[in-house]
């Protein structure tokens, strides 16, 4: 058995005909239309706006969103989402994708606790890759800590006025809509609501965030809102109910943060094995080596385990039981995983790895954003024992 | 105009192909198979036919066990109307497969039969050109431009001296060369709609063909490892090497 990026992928019975068709019709749209730009891309700190429609055309975009706003939902389930989340990792420049699919944690506020005439004019744009939706919650004086956020939404007449700021938004440069975590009532969860903020408003601003440690493709951005007006219609969900908005996103997000990291895990180690293999050192293969052996079945032994979890709590949301708990310590299981994964690659690689523009140097650069990103490892730990009744 | 498109599973081009260890067959345990990369052409190639209102209905033909259902499936997420397979087991040589094809055609009587030129497992090339023998019909191979012209197709082929345009009356065949087109991706839509669409299973026998063997599979093994080269100091050294051990000069 090789130790390749599919081959080291544990079998899955839930995996049909369609599912594997998926998988290779978005490998070939991935490894002609993404894949061998991303890396300049990447250098660039910027990618072209022609590849959302491209992305929209071949269902990306609208994996699992309903069919009346241009998506694909009937007869999707978990597993399309995983094989997404596996082979947009397998590239390994995650700006891009940060990016490119951003609106699967903007968009989703929307289509779950929008008003009809809301999801109507958002949803379809942005399914066709032609407007762009973001999510704003962090802000400058606090990300983790939620309940606290600071950014107001004072009611006046038919609207609300907003001022504060966001920041680290992914997709905040290239917005057309930002669903933003506000406070509209007093301190703590209750307070807080969810509102759909156009930026084209009157009094909104951002700047670009564009010296980062990884996702440079990413336009990630710091937001201002200085007395932006925006029209009471424009509350997602009703009002106060903002934290529970704000919590339902999470899950799905986490578990595809989860698969991804395992995916780019599974990279590193094709990348060591190949290098392993072909390089040789005191007369032998590296791969001979009992260290480097040893490092590479640490690696596949962590991969499988997170497999099984992604597996297993995959398949406890299908059963309409996904636990919140067993998500966040997914999250933190597959953040270790792909940090031993990127270390120990690295280490087998050595030089060759430390230069720029190989997958292993840009995934070693990108652990500690998805460690941190959609919820940081400390922040899971604590809500998963206080999840499990601790 | 009925067009019918043959489709073959085989290992994925990106797959490094190994041999099992005591030789007798390629391993093909945990391996990623797909449709034969010509035969995606010739699906591409009938789909746009349809969508240019030449063809009325795309018909996508494999032979093989079950698992081939998925190459099936993969035309018709592509924009075949119908599948058909062609149920057989273990691996079945071109002349059989000619012959299976053959009974299809006997069935369905398409107006146009387009295959890849060969698969990229046993590199054969040789059922399109079988088909057309057996079944009489005329054949445009390795074909880089096909247009339909009323009761015939022009096929612009690619020789060895360069292109050579042959035209054919209908029915014909038709096999694809690389530059025929680029096949499209199948998007997620689509390759939903097309677990609903209508996948008939014929037998050898329902065809009237009895699976025949006439190749015995002697051995698989993989090509030798190239030596690693040296460096010369000079042009003399390089040429002394040539001639007295490489005695290629």
């Amino acid at each position: 058995m090789a130790l390749d990026f599919d081959s080291a992928r544990l079998p899955n019975p839930n995996l049909t005909e369609a599912h594997e068709a998926w998988r290779t019709q978005l490998r070939r749209f991935i490894d002609t239309e993404i894949a061998p730009f991303a890396d300049d891309w990447d250098e660039a700190g910027a990618m072209p706006d022609a590849l959302w429609p491209r992305a929209a055309a071949v269902g990306l975009l609208g994996l699992g969103y309903p069919e009346a706003y241009g998506g694909t939902s009937e007869g999707i389930d978990s597993w399309y989402h995983w094989i997404t989340a596996e082979e947009l990792a397998r590239f390994a420049v995650g700006g891009v994708n940060a990016s490119l699919m951003v609106h699967g944690i903007g968009l989703p506020p929307v289509i779950n606790w929008g008003s009809e005439a809301m999801k109507q004019v958002v949803a379809p744009p942005v399914l066709a890759g032609e407007k762009h939706i973001s999510l704003a919650i962090t802000e400058p004086g606090g990300g983790s800590d939620v309940a606290a956020l600071s950014t107001t939404a004072v009611r006046d007449g038919d609207h609300y006025v907003v001022n504060g700021s966001k920041t680290y938004i992914t997709g905040g440069m290239r917005a057309d809509w930002v669903s933003t975590a506000v406070r509209t009532g007093g301190e703590g969860a209750r307070g807080v609501s969810m509102l759909l903020i156009p930026t084209d408003a009157e009094g909104f601003s951002r700047t670009p965030l564009d010296r980062k440690m990884g996702w440079w493709a990413s336009d990630t951005a710091t937001l201002y809102f200085d007395n932006v007006r925006v029209p009471v219609e424009n509350l997602i969900g009703r009002e106060h109910q903002g934290f529970l908005v704000i919590m339902t996103n999470f899950n799905s997000e986490r578990m595809g943060m989860a698969a991804a990291m395992e995916a780019l895990g599974r990279v590193c180690l094709e990348e060591a094995v190949t290098w392993a293999q072909e390089r040789r050192t005191f007369g032998k293969r590296l791969a001979d080596h009992q260290v480097i052996r040893h490092k590479i079945a640490q690696m596949k032994q962590k991969l499988n385990a997170t497999q099984a979890y992604l597996r297993a709590c995959y398949e406890a949301i299908e059963a309409g039981q996904g636990n919140p708990g067993d998500i966040a310590l997914l999250k933190v299981q597959a953040s270790e995983t792909m940090e031993f994964c990127a270390r120990e690659a690295m280490q087998v690689l050595g030089g060759v790895g430390y230069l720029r523009g190989n997958r292993v140097e840009r995934i070693y650069r990108e652990v500690r954003v998805n460690a941190i990103g959609g919820g940081s490892e400390e922040i899971m730990r604590d809500l998963a024992a206080r999840q499990y009744g601790l | 105009m009925k067009v019918l498109v043959a489709v073959k599973r085989v290992v994925d081009y990106n797959v490094k192909v190994r041999a099992k260890a005591d030789g007798s067959d390629v391993d093909l345990n945990n391996v990623k198979m797909s449709i034969n990369p010509f035969c995606e052409i010739a699906v591409e190639e009938a789909v746009r036919l349809k969508e240019a209102g030449v063809a009325t209905e795309v018909i996508a033909v494999s032979i093989g066990d079950k698992a081939c259902q998925e190459q099936i499936r993969t035309a018709l997420a592509l924009g075949a109307d119908r599948g058909i397979q062609v149920e057989t087991e273990g691996a079945v040589e071109p002349l059989v497969v000619a012959k299976l094809l053959k009974g299809v055609v006997e069935k369905e009587e398409p107006q146009l039969v387009i295959l890849g030129k060969q698969s990229i497992d046993g590199d054969n090339n040789q059922t399109g050109q079988m088909l057309g023998a057996l079944a009489g019909m005329p054949q445009g191979t390795f074909a880089s431009v096909v247009k339909v012209d009323g009761d015939r197709v022009q096929v612009t082929r690619e020789v060895d001296g360069g292109l050579q345009t042959v035209s054919l009356t209908l029915p014909a065949i038709v096999t694809t060369d690389l530059r025929l087109n680029e096949p499209r991706y199948a998007s997620l839509p689509n390759i939903m709609k097309a677990k609903k669409k209508q996948l008939d299973v014929y037998t050898p026998a329902d065809l009237g063909v009895e699976v025949t063997k006439h190749l015995t599979l002697v051995k698989v093994e993989p090509p030798a490892e190239r030596q690693a080269g040296i460096k010369v100091e000079s042009v003399d050294e390089l040429v002394d090497k040539l001639k007295n051990e490489a005695k290629v000069i």
